[in-house]
C-alpha cells in the first residue's frame, strides 16, 4: 500500500495542485516580455545588412577596368540547375577572352554557390542582395548589364572568399 | 444616492423627460464603441509585445487605425445565412448577445453623478441580465445548423451556468457586508482610501485583517468565474479554434460577426466594471477625498475597469486553453466550497462589526 501515487497529478505538492502559483510566475514571463525590446524588423525600411559569408544573388564583378570573366565556362558546367549560359567572344585586351553573351535565370537558380567555387578568376560571386523580385518571367533572366556589379560594392564577399576559398 | 440622475435630471429640466431617457440609455452606447476600438487594439499589440513582436504597425501611425480597419473589412463581407439554418433565431442572436451585455450597462455607475439607473437591485440586474448571453450563444449555435456551431454552444451554456454559481456567491458575500443590492450604496460603503475596498476587508479598523484573505480569495474567484462567463482564453473552449471551428460563431460572417465580437469585449467590459464595483471601490479614488470630483470619479473607474481589463488580456496571453474535465473540476469542486466558506467568513465579518 505504500506506492499509490501512480500519476503525476497524485505526486504533485498542494501548492503545485492549486495552480496559482505557477499561473503567477507565468503572467510574471508574460509580463516580462511585455516591456522587453521586440525581434521584428520593419522589412522593407529597415534591412537586415547580410555578412560576408551569405550567399545572395550571384553576380559578375567588375574591376576598374572591366569585367574580370574569361568566358571559360565553368560555372555554367558546374551549374546543377543549368542556370547560366556563357558564350565566348575575343578581345584584344590581356585577358584575350570575354563573355560575349552571359546570362543568369534566377527562376532555374539555387543559391547554391557552386558557380562561384568553380570561377579561376574570382569573376562571378555571390553578392548581399536577396530581394529579387519581377513582374514577368523574362525580366528574371539576367544579362550581363545586369549582372555587372562594382568591386566595391561585393567587398565584404570578395573578403570573406580570400580567406576561406579552397581551403 | 440624489446626484446619481444628474444628467438625466439636467436634460429633462430644459427638454422633455423621454429625450433624456433615450439620451442617457445612448450615452454608454457611445462609450463601448470607442471602448471596443481601443480595447481590441490593445488586445492586438499586448499579445504581439508578450510574443516579442510589434502588432500592427501599418495602418496608420503604430497601427493606430488597425480596429477601424477591422470594421471596415467586417462591413464589407457578405453576409451569409447557411441554407441549413433557422432563419429568424439565426439573424436574432447576433442581437440578443449585444442586447445582454449593452443593457447591463443600464446599472453600471461611471462616476457618482452619472448612472443611467440607480436601481435596487442594480448587481442583482446585472448578473442576470448578462446572463441573456447565455440564451444567445445558444440560439446562435442551434440555428447554425452546423455541428461544430451546436458543440460550441452547449460547452459554452455548461460553461457559463456552472460558473455563475461561484460568481453569484462572491456577489452574495459583498451584498451581504454592504448590506444592499444597489451599487451606488455598495460603492459608497467603500468609499475613503483604498483599505477600505471590499478587495482589502471592506470598512473598519485593523480587526477585520482576519477576513482579508477571505475577501482575496473571493476576488480572485469571481475575476476567474467571470473569465469563463466571458468565454475568454482559458476558457474559452467554447470557440477552441482547434477542436470546434470557431464553436458557436461557425457560421456567422459579417456584420453579424461583428456583432459577436462586439458583445464579446462589451462583456468583458462589464466584468471588469462589476469586479471594480464589488471589489476596487467603484469610482470611489482610492485616495480618501483627494481628487474625488464626479470627473475624477469617471477617471478613476474607467482607470480601474480598464487595469482589469488589461488584467484579462495578459491572463489571455499567458495561459493555454483548459480541458472540458477541468473546467467543471475547477468550478464544481474547487470554487465552490471555498467560495461557501469565504460567503461564511464574509457574512460573519458583516455580523461582528
Amino acid at each position: 500500500m505504500n506506492n499509490r501515487k501512480n500519476t503525476e497529478v497524485e505526486r504533485m505538492s498542494l501548492a503545485e495542485k492549486a495552480y496559482l502559483p505557477e499561473i503567477a510566475r507565468g503572467l510574471g514571463l508574460t509580463l516580462r516580455r511585455l516591456f522587453r525590446p521586440k525581434m521584428t524588423r520593419q522589412y522593407p525600411e529597415e534591412r537586415w545588412q547580410p555578412l560576408g559569408s551569405y550567399r545572395g544573388r550571384p553576380v559578375l564583378v567588375k574591376d576598374s577596368d572591366g569585367e574580370r570573366c574569361v568566358a571559360c565556362g565553368l560555372c555554367a558546367r558546374v551549374c546543377p540547375a543549368l542556370a547560366i549560359e556563357v558564350q565566348a567572344g575575343e578581345t584584344d585586351k590581356t585577358k584575350e577572352r570575354y563573355p560575349a553573351k552571359f546570362e543568369i535565370n534566377m527562376l532555374r537558380c539555387i543559391y547554391c554557390g557552386f558557380c562561384e567555387e568553380a570561377c579561376p578568376e574570382e569573376a562571378i560571386v555571390m553578392s548581399p542582395n536577396y530581394v529579387f523580385t519581377t513582374r514577368s518571367r523574362n525580366k528574371a533572366i539576367l544579362d550581363k548589364e545586369a549582372l555587372l556589379t562594382p568591386a566595391e560594392e561585393l567587398k565584404e564577399r570578395l573578403e570573406f572568399l580570400k580567406q576561406f576559398k579552397n581551403q | 444616492m440624489e446626484t446619481t440622475y444628474y444628467i438625466y435630471n439636467l436634460i429633462a429640466n430644459s427638454t422633455t423627460e423621454l429625450i433624456a431617457a433615450v439620451i442617457v440609455a445612448i450615452i454608454p452606447l457611445l462609450f463601448i464603441l470607442p471602448y471596443a476600438l481601443v480595447a481590441i487594439y490593445g488586445e492586438l499589440k499586448i499579445s504581439a509585445f508578450m510574443q516579442d513582436k510589434l502588432g500592427p504597425m501599418r495602418t496608420g501611425p503604430y497601427g493606430l487605425l488597425q480596429p477601424i480597419a477591422e470594421v471596415f473589412k467586417l462591413l464589407q463581407k457578405e453576409d451569409i445565412t447557411p441554407d441549413a439554418a433557422d432563419k429568424p433565431l439565426f439573424n436574432i442572436a447576433p442581437v440578443l448577445i449585444f442586447v445582454g451585455s449593452y443593457a447591463a450597462f443600464a446599472v453600471i455607475p461611471f462616476s457618482s453623478y452619472f448612472a443611467p439607473s440607480g436601481l435596487n437591485v442594480g448587481i442583482f440586474f446585472a448578473m442576470a441580465i448578462s446572463s441573456l448571453a447565455v440564451i444567445a450563444i445558444m440560439m446562435g449555435g442551434w440555428s447554425s445548423g452546423n455541428k461544430f456551431a451546436l458543440l460550441g454552444a452547449f460547452r459554452s451554456v455548461a460553461q457559463i451556468v456552472s460558473y455563475e454559481i461561484p460568481a453569484a456567491m462572491a456577489v452574495l458575500g459583498i451584498a451581504a457586508m454592504a448590506n444592499t443590492l444597489n451599487i451606488n450604496t455598495i460603492i459608497e460603503s467603500q468609499s475613503g482610501w483604498f483599505w477600505n475596498w471590499f478587495l482589502f476587508g471592506g470598512q473598519g479598523g485593523i480587526e477585520k485583517i482576519w477576513v482579508i484573505p477571505f475577501t482575496v480569495v473571493m476576488c480572485v474567484i469571481y475575476f476567474i468565474s467571470s473569465l469563463a462567463e466571458c468565454n475568454r482564453t482559458p476558457f474559452d473552449l467554447v470557440e477552441g479554434e482547434s477542436e470546434l471551428v470557431a464553436g458557436y460563431a461557425t457560421e456567422y460572417s459579417g456584420m453579424k460577426y461583428a456583432m459577436f465580437y462586439l458583445a464579446e469585449y462589451a462583456n468583458m467590459f462589464v466584468a471588469a466594471a462589476l469586479i471594480t464595483i464589488l471589489f476596487l471601490g467603484g469610482w470611489s479614488s482610492p485616495l480618501g477625498d483627494i481628487l474625488n470630483g464626479p470627473i475624477w470619479q469617471l477617471a478613476w473607474f474607467v482607470i480601474k475597469t480598464m487595469s482589469i481589463v488589461f488584467l484579462q488580456i495578459w491572463v489571455r496571453w499567458t495561459l493555454p486553453r483548459i480541458r472540458v474535465d477541468q473546467l467543471m473540476f475547477v468550478c464544481w469542486k474547487v470554487f465552490l466550497p471555498i467560495s461557501f466558506v469565504c460567503f461564511l467568513a464574509m457574512a460573519l465579518a458583516r455580523m461582528v462589526q
